[in-house]
């Protein structure tokens, strides 16, 4: 294997690969704009300039490929000079708005100048002024005064996003970035380019000074969007998600998202409809309640049926402590063997990236779990026939609307007791006995499991009214940490709303069944025991970047992808 | 310096200071002399102390022609100290591209130290010369847009004041 060195350690050095490579591989930080590891080299911002023995000028690290005993300084005197040259040139036409500018706080730009650049400039004309505001298409609007031209985005939109409508026009300090005539920037992933922008050019019209990068905190998380499971960043403020950015996942979705999962996956969590207490039909009125008497109402309506008369619906929206639970109570304890859940797959909506056409996060961790047709073929289609003539007469729902599709909500008319896990008032509920308010995949901890059968963990990032962000172990921002009572920026709405595994477990106790769950790694401790193909598996082993579960009938788990 | 270590004798007591009286007289001599200088005393709350652009009292927001300068940046928020200033920045199609849709101040939380006016970018957040803080709730203390905003042309001599002296 041929050896290079860099700044006096050795590394071996495949063929082929470049200095950078090689450098970021080994945790040296050699700064560059333009360079991504995922995309093709343009070696065009010149910030990557490192010194080479033998070499007579100074050399591009992103395209300089290694050769067998190469000496490499990243940070000799040349070396900086060059790079306070580069930082000088790159500040001689940038806009001074960091204030106004939403990249402040996490740009590139910025930090370097803080690292890289002797902080003073000997350019007194002035600066060249550009359009701002502009849109490049329905997501994303560029200022291109603060565009450094290193043509990241350019590259995505060709390479990964597949739709080459970027360009840059006019020449030297004038160089705009624009769209082609009569096209936008509007495929499915065209905000991936407000990551990969180095600067503030590139912004999303959504989070579009919403809140300054310090004033949030950062959870990790995963979209709910899809089958896929993209890893993902929830930013929240006064305990509201402002934000999601894709976290790197190389195994699940690389550095990427895509529009929809950043967009629509979120809203619901902040919307002001979302259900704060339990409720109760009285009367024909769904009343809100505490949740002592909701779960009492709930056991002894349900105890008013027969076994084969209750049917409940597990959902890929909820994590594998809700399905498992769900299953495990509506099996073991109610005794019914009907149990299953309502899929939700787009046929054709699915690419070679990202996208699945399953648009649930979790149903195959729900199928794994044991939500799936009982042993004598007791499946969706046979509990729905049954509400239909009238032989189940009891269904309990995790939360998924349901009857959003015809089919479903023609029968559910028919029922006499209808329980419902939900977020906010749908039209499940409009046909519901009972309503739990459930807490979403931003409140609490729990496991999806994705397409590629990887179990991924997500971590609660908004408080509910039962908890406290210092006390249960949240991310806090320093408003969180400093908030009194009595600030109003502080608190924000919280819901009283808990995770479905909770009002299960609750209702079980209710039932004259010790379920002695504390956490949801609890419950996850028993699927680990009880199911073969997580058997391993803790949530410290699942860990920020997920685990593989192992094939169906073996029991060994496979090896961390 | 070898002076430290040298033991300073003060001198003794004269004879006219060890009897006290000469120094009484002097001490009553000085009273005497000011009554019948300038008072300064300000008779406190029906006379009220007019503070000069130095003064640093409760900070103000400064508009011109009815537009507030602040961008809503936030540096004023994160810069202070007791975290009195809650900012929300929202779009505007003027230049500055944005403005503060909600900016208060809890004048509880405020220490008056004045470091939001240091940091502003703007000069759109300065120390006022109002001295006059009283709240009957602490809803009361919040003080939002409305109560926070100031003409330049109000606020000149503290404006002048910056300029000069920053
Ligand atoms: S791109 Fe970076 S350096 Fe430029 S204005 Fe924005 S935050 Fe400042
Ligand atoms: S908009 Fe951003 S990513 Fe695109 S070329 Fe300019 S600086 Fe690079
Ligand atoms: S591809 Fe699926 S999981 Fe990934 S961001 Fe989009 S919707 Fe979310
Ligand atoms: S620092 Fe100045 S411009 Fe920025 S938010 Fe505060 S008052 Fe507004």
């Amino acid at each position: 294997m041929p050896k290079v060195t860099i700044d006096g350690r050795t590394f071996d050095a495949p063929a082929g690969r470049t200095i950078i490579d090689i450098a970021a591989q080994n945790g040296i930080e050699i700064p560059h704009f333009c360079w991504h590891p995922k995309l093709t080299p343009a070696g065009n911002c010149r910030m990557c300039l490192v010194e080479v023995e033998k070499m007579p000028k100074l050399a591009i690290a992103c395209m300089t490929t290694v050769a067998d005993g190469m000496v490499v300084q990243t940070a000799s005197e040349k070396v900086l000079n060059a790079r306070h040259a580069v930082m000088e040139f790159l500040l001689i036409n940038h806009p001074l708005d960091c204030p106004i500018c939403d990249e402040a706080g996490e740009c590139k730009l910025q930090d370097y100048a803080y690292k890289y650049s002797i902080g003073e400039s000997r350019f007194e004309e002035d600066k060249v002024h550009k359009p701002k505001r502009v849109e490049l298409g329905p997501n994303v609007l560029l200022d291109v005064e603060r565009c450094i031209m290193c043509s990241r985005c350019v590259r995505f939109s060709d390479e990964i996003a597949h739709q080459p409508v970027l360009t840059f026009t006019q020449r030297g300090t004038h160089v705009v970035l624009t769209t082609f005539p009569d096209t936008q920037l509007d495929n499915r992933y065209s905000m991936n380019v407000i990551e990969l922008c180095p600067v503030g050019a590139l912004t999303s019209r959504d989070f579009r000074f919403k809140a300054r990068v310090w004033e949030m905190s950062s959870t990790d998380s995963v979209c709910t969007g899809c089958a896929r499971g993209c890893n993902t960043n929830v930013w929240v403020r006064n305990n509201e998600i402002l934000r999601l950015t894709p976290r790197h996942n190389e195994e699940v979705n690389s550095y990427w998202m895509c529009d929809d999962g950043r967009l629509k996956t979120f809203k619901h969590v902040n919307a002001a409809e979302r259900l704060s207490a339990p409720l109760v039909r009285k009367e024909g009125q769904l009343m809100e309640t505490g949740w002592d008497e909701a779960i009492a109402k709930a056991v002894s309506e349900l105890r008013l049926f027969r076994k084969n008369e209750i049917a409940a619906l597990g959902s890929g929206f909820s994590s594998n402590e809700d399905n498992y639970l769900l299953q495990k109570f509506f099996r073991e304890t109610v005794g019914t063997r009907l149990v299953d859940l309502v899929e939700h797959v787009v046929e054709g909506d699915q690419d070679d990236l990202l996208i699945r056409a399953d648009k649930t996060p979790n149903t195959t961790g729900a199928r794994e779990v044991g939500v799936r047709p009982g042993p004598a073929g007791e499946d969706l289609a046979s509990i729905l026939q049954g509400v239909r003539d009238g032989s189940i007469k009891a269904l309990y729902v995790l939360e998924d609307d349901i009857a959003a599709d015809p089919a479903v909500r023609e029968v559910l008319g028919n029922l006499e007791l209808l329980i419902v896990h939900a977020h906010q008032r749908n039209a499940t509920t409009e046909f519901a006995d009972i309503v739990f308010a459930a807490s979403t995949f931003a409140e609490r901890n729990g496991t999806f499991v994705n397409f590629q059968r990887h179990v991924q963990r997500f971590r609660p990032a908004v408080a509910t009214q039962e908890q406290d962000r210092a006390l249960d172990g949240f991310n806090m921002s320093r408003w969180d940490k400093f908030a009194a009572h009595n600030d109003r920026w502080g608190r924000g709405s919280r819901r009283d709303a808990r995770p479905s595994w909770r009002i299960l477990a609750a209702l079980a106790v209710v039932y004259g069944v010790k379920y002695r769950y504390q956490t949801a790694e609890d419950v996850f401790r028993e699927i680990t025991e009880r199911v073969p193909t997580f058997k391993g598996m803790s949530y410290l082993a699942v860990g920020s970047r997920g685990r593989t579960l192992a094939a169906a009938g073996t029991t060994a788990p496979a090896p961390v992808a | 310096m070898s002076s430290n270590d040298k033991m300073i004798r003060t001198k003794d007591l004269t004879f006219l200071e060890k009897i006290y009286l000469p120094e009484i007289v002097k001490g009553l001599f000085l009273t005497v002399r000011q009554m019948f200088k300038p008072k300064v005393t300000v008779q406190y709350p029906e006379e009220r102390f007019e503070p000069p652009a130095q003064f640093r009292g409760r900070p103000v927001l400064v508009h011109e022609n009815g537009v507030e300068r602040c961008v809503a940046c936030g540096l004023c928020s994160r810069v202070c100290p007791a975290l009195a200033i809650e900012v929300q920045a929202a779009e505007t199609p003027l230049d500055k591209e944005r403005y503060p849709e909600k900016f208060e101040i809890n004048m509880i939380r405020c220490i008056f130290c004045g470091f939001c006016e240091e940091v502003c970018p703007e000069e759109a957040i300065i120390m006022s010369n109002e001295y006059l803080l009283v709240f009957q709730s602490q809803e009361e203390a919040v003080f939002g847009k409305d109560k926070l905003l100031k003409s330049a042309e109000e606020m000149r001599p503290r404006l002048e004041f910056l300029r000069d002296h920053r």
